[in-house]
This record gives C-alpha cells, structure tokens and sequence, in this order.
C-alpha cells in the first residue's frame, strides 16, 4: 500500500533557502565526519586528549563567588552597562603588569581589551588580510588561527619547526619564496612559548633570528602567548614583543591563567595598528563584557593570582609527567613525540602507514579521543602526527587514555601492514570551528 | 492532542551520537507540540535506574548506530516491560547487519547489488592485494564499500579506482572490523519511509511518498547528509507511476521481510533499466533537520508529532 500527496506533483528543496546568498568563505563551512565524532568525546566514558580546555578545579571558588556578588551589588549599574571598546582602564593597566613578567613594556593605552585572544586575532587579520594575501604560521599551527585566516580567505605558508622552535633558515626560504612568487606576505603568526599543538618553545637566540628575518622582509610579527606563565618549572621567556615593540602584534589571554569562560584577552600593539583595532573591536562586539572585565580586574587585584598560577603550573606538570610516563609504557615502536616544558599539548608522530584522521572512528570506539595533526595544517599534511592534550583529564585518566590509545595504533599498524602504505589524502585542512573544546 | 507521556532516548556513545542527539531534540519539539509531555535521556549507566523510577507511556528511541539499531537498547526495554516504539530486539538486529538483510531481501526474489562480506582478518591472513583483486573481478569498479554495520553513511566510500582501494578499506575498517562490498548500481537515489497503522483506515505497513536524493557532489556522504544546500531531494521522486510503485513495494516488502513495526527507512537505488535495487533499511531512522523521514511525511500532509502519537498508542497497545 502506498500513500502520497494529494495532488502527487513532486517538490524539490536544498533545505537552503538562503544557499546562493553565502560569501564565498563560508564555503568551507560544512558537517564533516571528525566533528560529529567529537559529540562522543564529551561523554564522560571517554578520556579525551583532544580539547584544550583548561583545569580549572583548583581554582578558589567561593571566594570568587563572593568577589562577583559583591561587584553586582556594589558597582551593578556599571558592572552591567556598556564600557568603552577600548577595554576597562584599570584592567589595561594590570594587563602591563602581567606582561611585564615576560619582559613586554606596553602602554596602556595600546592594550585593547578582546573576546579572548581569537577576538584578537581575528581582528588583527581583518585589518591586515586581503583574500590571497600570505600568513606564514609554524607548521603545524593552532587550529583556531587557521580558521581565522581562512575565513578572510588568506592564504597559510607553513614554516617548518624543530625542538626549538620555529626554524629561522625556513623562515627565510617561505619568505623568499614568497617574494619571487610575486605574493604578499602580511605577517608571521607565531606562538614562540608551549606552541599549541607541537609543544615546543622557540629558543632564545631563535628569537633574535626571527624578528631580524622578518624585519629585513618587512613583514609583521603576530605574536600569540597564551600559555608563557606555564612553564613547569615557572621558567619564563622574553617575549618576541618585547625584542621588537614597532613590528610585534602580542596577543594574551586569561583563559589559562585564570578562567577561559569569562572570555578576556587583549592586543598590544603599535599606537597606529592599535587605533584600527579598536575601531575593529567597535563594529564586531562595541565592547568586551563590562561585568567580566571587572571581575578579573579584582581577581588580580585581591588574589594571590600568581600563587594561582604556580599552582596550574603544578597539576599541569604532574598531568604531563603522567602522559609522557604513559607514552613511553605504552606506545609502539616507531613513534616519537615532543617533551613540552610547559603549556598544554604534545605532539605525537605514528609510524609510517597509520592515517590518524582515518583512525579516529577506532578510537573513539575505544573511548579514547585526540586530534589528528590534519586539523593543524592549511595543506592536508600531519596525518601521521596527532595533537595530545594533558590538560584537563586527571592523571590516572591520562593513563588509562594514552594506554587505550596504545591499543588502538596497535590495531592501526595491522591493518597497515595489511594494506600497506596508504595514500595520504592531501588538501583537507582545519575543520571548522575549531575542536578545542571537545 | 494527547496526555501522554514519553522517554526520548537519544545520544548514546556510536559514531552517530551527534546525528543522534539532534534527532532527538526534533522529535521531543514536535512531540510536545502535539502536547505530550517529553522526558529526554541520553542512554547511560543511569538510563535502567530513570526507567523504574518515571515507568513512562512509551519510549521513543532515536538512538542511531549499534546501542539504538543493534536491538540492544531494545532487549533492555523487553527485559524490563516497557513498552516502546519501534522494531522488537531480533527484527532489529536483522535490519542492522546489512549483509543479513541484503541476504533475506535476495532470498525473497528481490533485487539488490552483488556483494561480498569479508572481514580484515581474510586480507590479513590471505594476501589484502590478492582479495582486493578478487574482489574488483567479482564486483567491478566503481565499487561501494561500507562498514557491515553504521548508519550515516560513516567509513562509507564509492571506489572509482583500484589504486584507491587499499585506503578506502582503511577508512571503512576504522569503524568496524568487516567491510561490505557491493557492486555500484547508478540510478535515482530514493529512501522511503514505511509506517504501521498511521494512515487512515490501515493497520499494516504503508509506504510514504518516496524521497529522491540528489546530492550536488554525486555521493550522499556524511557531508551531503548533515549539511543543509548541499543535497537536493525531490519529493515525492521524480519516478513514473510504475518505478514509484516498485520502490514504494521494495520498501514494505523490506518491512515485513524483516519482522519490522511502527516505523522503518529503506534505502533503494531505481537504476537505469527501471530494476528497484535495496540497499539498506533502517530500523530508527534519523530525524534531525536534514533526515528525509520527516520530508516524507510532510509530503504526505502529515507531521512528526502526528506520526509518532499514533505509534505511542501501538506501542503502549502492544503492552496491555
């Protein structure tokens, strides 16, 4: 028995009526497989080394709970209402203190306050990119910045890395490349400190390097410093900004260092770039969160904040110490990964043959999560390299994760040698958004 | 209206928890519009303690990959009395194993793609470049290759060249131990949607409107399915009276053959010569803003909620 329509005249849709309106950067915008299997990550069944959500349980709750009852109370009616885009004074003068820490001497007055540090640098790359213009970014790079960069349609040039960091001699080579190609090349984004995800740190001397490299193309250094009061060991380094005030963009965050829901970052940059951001800022949000700027502004005014951050630092390196244990247990021969001083990720490379983005369906259902390295590319590489986070899982968890994880390249290096060396498949990019939450 | 109430069981940990948990949100929305009262759960280590604690009417499952398809959630709800919507355990688990349900359908004289069935274990074991080849030989290119069992069209893959072989059974073997290999049949691209005791005046299984599936990339992966503009469906399919006739049968016929009730999704290729080729049926299919069950029943002038009562009341029937 069939049934139908009264009158049986067929219709036809896309379930898209607005599908000939979208910019051409939303063509990438789409469901994808690897996003869907996140959704199982979340489950607590599942030890996720993927998100980079940070820990926050140390953090001393009801103190805080009664700092922010008392800022509602007290100061509500400015708590509450719109601020300048410029960001809450008092907060852009704490802000230089906490950059002084890295050695960064900024005026308030070119601090912007952000939404995060994304705001920041999805400002930054609107005022800077046209579609077609170059970024170069560390190869791999952080997934949420080459989200960015690709919805102002920029082109991403990947600059090689080592254990030290950025490799200055590839630096010069992109550049050059760059330049005889005829392609202009906007800035370099860089996270010198605990990069996300390869983990590593860009030395010292490479500092020097890079900024002299960069100024002799005349070519803007952005400078991304989420985690450079995280080292384990509460090691700090100079920031690029602060080897080169005219020719770095800094970008800095309290997600890490405080708490990433409140969504406070800020821009220091040179006074000309820092009137077009907030201008920039202006038309994207008016202003950051009034009552959350406040609330960080008496959180480092009123707590021992940087006892505060020692103590990140620590569980931070007792969860590093249970993976890197764990990795050196576990993992079969052949695969090798970064030893981060500080920060939240290692980067894991597998033997030659194993896809990690084709293994993430296995590893899931082994209740285990990560990211593959693909996300962290602009070009489809880093499908033998994939993204662990100890950040947020407890260590006994971390453990239990990197041995389930263990099993399932197990697995993988089976069906390797089963099928032998497999094409990579090349040009898939960062989802997006960015998984950094999963 | 009704004064029910129901258990949305939707999330699950499958590969398909996020199709999952958007199917369930839509059937609780339209649920409540017709004014039943929608408990949602995810199915956990808390999902048996909720069940005797709130006994509802019915429950709804819009659990997909093995926990919602595989029968098991269904054994759970036969094991403790609760009456619910949908296929029982064993009919599930016949529908779930494509192999088994192309095999019952090709037993009955209908149509399907030549396949073969072979786990990782036979490449392994045999020589992968030997099987592989045999497999071209038998089935030709191009070639579908899905897991044995998922929905979603997850690990799924259209093979075009035997060069890209070995990788597609990587991507397929990542989410099951077994590989489904069937000849590929071009033709129209229909899913139907069969309902027990809905339609006015019948008890038994009766076809909606067919859905014709016209992804703008030629393959209705997990992209086409779950992102809106990228696939455009026809309904009810631009088929001629007999083509339509034929699919709508193929998909009742797949109903019965496989012991379902309440509700079921068959999955058919109308190739070029007018054969009506089954591909897969589907046991609780997806109902999120791109699934085509509910295209079809707005096809046929009827809602969600509409459908989904007048299975509440067979389900909690069935149990008196």
């Amino acid at each position: 028995m069939t049934s139908g329509p009264p009158d049986g005249i067929s219709t036809s849709t896309s379930l898209d009526p607005h599908l000939r309106r979208y910019a051409a950067r939303a063509a990438g915008m789409t469901a994808s497989e690897v996003r869907a299997l996140f959704a199982v990550a979340s489950r607590p069944e599942v030890v996720s080394l993927a998100g980079g959500m940070p820990n926050l349980t140390a953090l001393p709750l009801d103190s805080l709970s009664t700092e922010v009852a008392g800022l509602i109370s007290g100061e509500g009616l400015v708590a509450l209402q719109y601020g300048s885009a410029h960001g809450l004074p008092e907060l852009r003068d704490q802000i230089c203190e906490v950059m002084a820490l890295e050695e960064v001497r900024g005026h308030p007055d070119d601090v912007v306050v952000t939404v995060g540090s994304q705001m920041a640098l999805d400002m930054v790359t609107r005022i800077f990119c046209d579609p077609g213009d170059v970024v170069l970014a560390e190869g791999p790079s952080y997934v949420g910045a080459l989200g960015t960069f690709a919805a102002y349609q920029a082109d991403v040039v990947h600059v090689a890395m080592d254990d030290d960091g950025l490799v200055p001699e590839a630096l010069r080579e992109a550049l050059t490349a760059c330049e005889r190609a005829g392609r202009r090349v906007k800035f370099l984004y860089t996270i010198p400190n605990f990069h996300n995800p390869a983990g590593v740190t860009m030395s010292v001397p490479r500092r020097s390097e890079v900024l002299s490299i960069c100024a002799a193309h005349g070519v803007l250094v952005v400078e991304d410093n989420p985690y450079g009061l995280l080292g384990f060991d509460g090691q700090t380094y100079p920031a690029l900004r602060s080897m080169d005030p005219d020719n770095v963009v800094y970008l800095g965050s309290f997600s890490k260092t405080f708490a990433a829901g409140l969504r406070v970052g800020w821009v220091l940059a040179p006074h000309a770039v820092r009137e077009k951001l907030m201008l920039a800022a202006e038309s994207a949000t008016l202003c950051p969160p009034t009552l959350n700027q406040m609330i960080v502004s008496r959180y480092l005014a009123t707590h021992d904040w940087k006892g505060q951050v020692k103590a990140f630092q620590q569980a931070y390196r007792e969860r590093r110490d249970a993976m890197l244990a764990g990795l050196s247990q576990y993992l079969p021969a052949g695969c090798s990964w970064t030893v981060p001083a500080g920060g939240f990720f290692v980067w894991v490379t597998v033997p030659e043959g194993v896809d990690t983005k084709a293994m993430l369906p296995r590893a899931v259902t082994a209740r285990v999560a990560y990211v593959s390295g693909t996300g962290f590319y602009a070009d489809g590489l880093g499908s033998r390299q994939m993204r662990l986070s100890f950040c947020y899982p407890t260590p006994e968890r971390i453990t239990e994760g990197v041995r389930r994880l263990a099993a399932v390249l197990s697995d993988e290096l089976e069906l390797a040698a089963t099928f032998g060396p497999i094409n990579q498949r090349a040009g898939s990019g960062p989802q997006v958004p960015a998984p950094d939450t999963a | 209206m009704s004064d029910r109430c129901v258990a949305v069981l939707s999330g699950g940990l499958s590969h398909e928890r996020d199709v999952s948990l958007r199917s369930g949100r839509r059937l609780s929305t339209a649920l409540r519009s017709v004014g039943v009262t929608v408990d949602e759960w995810d199915a956990d280590a808390n999902l048996l303690a909720r069940l005797r604690e709130h006994r509802p009417d019915a429950v709804l499952i819009a659990l997909h990959g093995a926990e919602g398809e595989g029968g098991s959630v269904q054994t759970v709800l036969e094991m403790l009395d609760v009456p619910y919507v949908g296929s029982d355990s064993h009919a599930c688990r016949r529908a779930w194993d494509k192999p088994t349900a192309k095999t019952e359908l090709a037993r009955a004289g209908l149509a399907t793609p030549d396949w073969v069935v072979l786990p990782h274990s036979t490449f392994r074991e045999l020589g992968a470049r030997a099987v592989l080849d045999a497999m071209v030989d038998r089935l030709g290119l191009p070639m579908m290759l899905k897991p044995e069992q998922g929905g979603s069209a997850l690990g799924a893959q259209v093979v075009r060249d035997a060069a890209d072989l070995p990788a597609a059974m990587v991507g397929c073997l990542a989410y099951g131990e077994t590989v489904l290999a069937e000849r590929f049949v071009p033709g129209v691209e229909v899913a139907v949607t069969v309902v027990d005791g809905v339609v006015d005046g019948s008890d038994g299984p009766v076809a909606l409107p067919a859905v014709e599936i016209d992804p703008e990339s030629g393959v209705y992966d997990y992209t086409a399915r779950y992102t809106a503009g990228l696939t455009t469906f026809h309904t009810p399919a631009r088929l001629d009276e007999r083509a339509a006739a034929a699919v709508a049968d193929l998909a009742v016929a797949a109903h019965r053959l496989l012991g379902l009730r309440d509700v079921s999704r068959t999955d058919a290729i109308v190739a070029g010569d007018g054969t009506v080729h089954f591909l897969e049926v589907n046991s609780s299919p997806g109902l999120t803003e791109t699934s085509l069950l509910p295209m079809a029943a707005e096809a046929d002038g009827r809602s969600l909620g509409d459908i989904y009562t007048a299975l509440i009341e067979r389900a909690v029937n069935r149990s008196r």
